[in-house]
């Protein structure tokens, strides 16, 4: 006599296949959106260099930002920023050739790389602040905190992203067809890397009687 | 305009491997070496913001072209990047040419009459 009862039934969830919808560009419109998203920043963090420039020289308040600077130690936070973007791209190859567990693997060394950056920056800000350079000391610690601040929350919300990706993937929920959501995540993380290239050179390293 | 049945323009060339994602970070690390030592010579300080302006530039170009695909992908994406990073340059610019007395501002009419 059969038992069909005994043994419950087991659903074998196939991936879910990634529908793509007819677009009047021919272009996925999430990364239309991506890019369009990421030109509005660049003008955002546009504003805000350039608030930091016109002060730059004229600032007020003691110490300045340059009086404190420790170029070695940011040194090494951009490197661990760069470096990022090599994970991230890593983990986008890795997704396109079906390699979930690499995916998993660069998914979070990229969002390790971002957490060492942002423990620097808090590091760096509270030094910062014991040393006199804090949002309200002068102009200079305004423009100087809010540039990076907001450059720092851009990494954080990256950092969210990224292990929420991490998440999926776990789950079993990435494949191969999903390629198109780390790409996304890739363009946000790359577009933080370029800003922090811009940072580094423009607030850190030329020296103020050079800027203009 | 006309809708397309395909929601992905076909690349002109595939994305790089991991091998040449590998080469564009040790020149990507190479640059900043170069841009932190050119920091420490003091022979180069005249020139000093001219150099690291075309090296950071250089390593935001690899970035863009290379991790963020934008030499492979439509070049509508490139449009519309190029677009907010001009408006950006556009206001740094100017900004710095109304803050620091590139244009006079606040300079009395000419001979206005009384």
């Amino acid at each position: 006599m059969q038992n069909v009862a005994a043994a419950p039934p087991v659903h074998i969830v196939p991936p879910v296949p990634v529908e793509e919808h007819p677009t009047a560009t021919g272009l996925n419109n999430r990364k239309v959106l991506m890019w369009a998203f990421l030109a509005s920043d660049c003008m955002f963090f546009g504003a805000l260099i350039a608030t930091y420039l016109v002060y730059r020289g004229k600032w007020t308040g003691h110490p300045v930002p340059t009086d404190v600077f420790d170029i070695p130690y940011t040194s090494v936070s951009a490197f661990a920023l760069l470096m990022s973007s090599l994970a991230m791209v890593l983990a986008l190859a890795a997704i396109q050739h079906g390699q979930i567990r690499r995916l998993k693997i660069w998914l979070l060394t990229t969002a390790g790389l971002g957490l060492v950056f942002i423990g620097g920056q808090i590091y760096e800000f509270t030094s910062f602040g014991h040393e006199g350079l804090t949002l309200a000391s002068g102009t200079g610690g305004t423009t100087f905190f809010v540039l990076t601040g907001f450059h720092g929350t851009h990494v954080s919300l990256g950092i969210a992203w990224l292990l929420s990706l991490f998440v999926m993937a776990q789950r079993g929920v990435m494949h191969e067809g999903r390629s198109l959501d780390v790409e996304i995540a890739g363009l946000y993380w790359h577009f933080v890397d370029i800003v922090w290239i811009i940072i580094f050179t423009v607030v850190y390293l030329i020296p103020v009687n050079m800027a203009p | 305009m006309s809708v397309h049945a395909v929601a992905h323009a076909p690349l002109d060339h595939p994305h790089p491997g991991a091998r040449q994602y590998i080469i564009i970070a040790v020149i990507l690390s190479v640059v900043t070496a170069i841009e932190v030592a050119v920091y420490y010579f003091p022979p180069l300080h005249p020139i000093l913001a001219p150099i690291l302006i075309v090296l950071s530039a250089f390593k935001f170009s690899i970035v863009v072209m290379y991790y963020m695909h934008l030499k492979f992908d439509a070049r509508l994406f490139s449009g519309m990047f190029l677009f907010g990073l001009s408006a950006a340059a556009f206001t740094i610019i100017m900004f710095i040419a109304l803050f620091h007395g590139l244009v006079p501002i606040g300079a009395p009419s000419p001979a206005a009459p009384h």
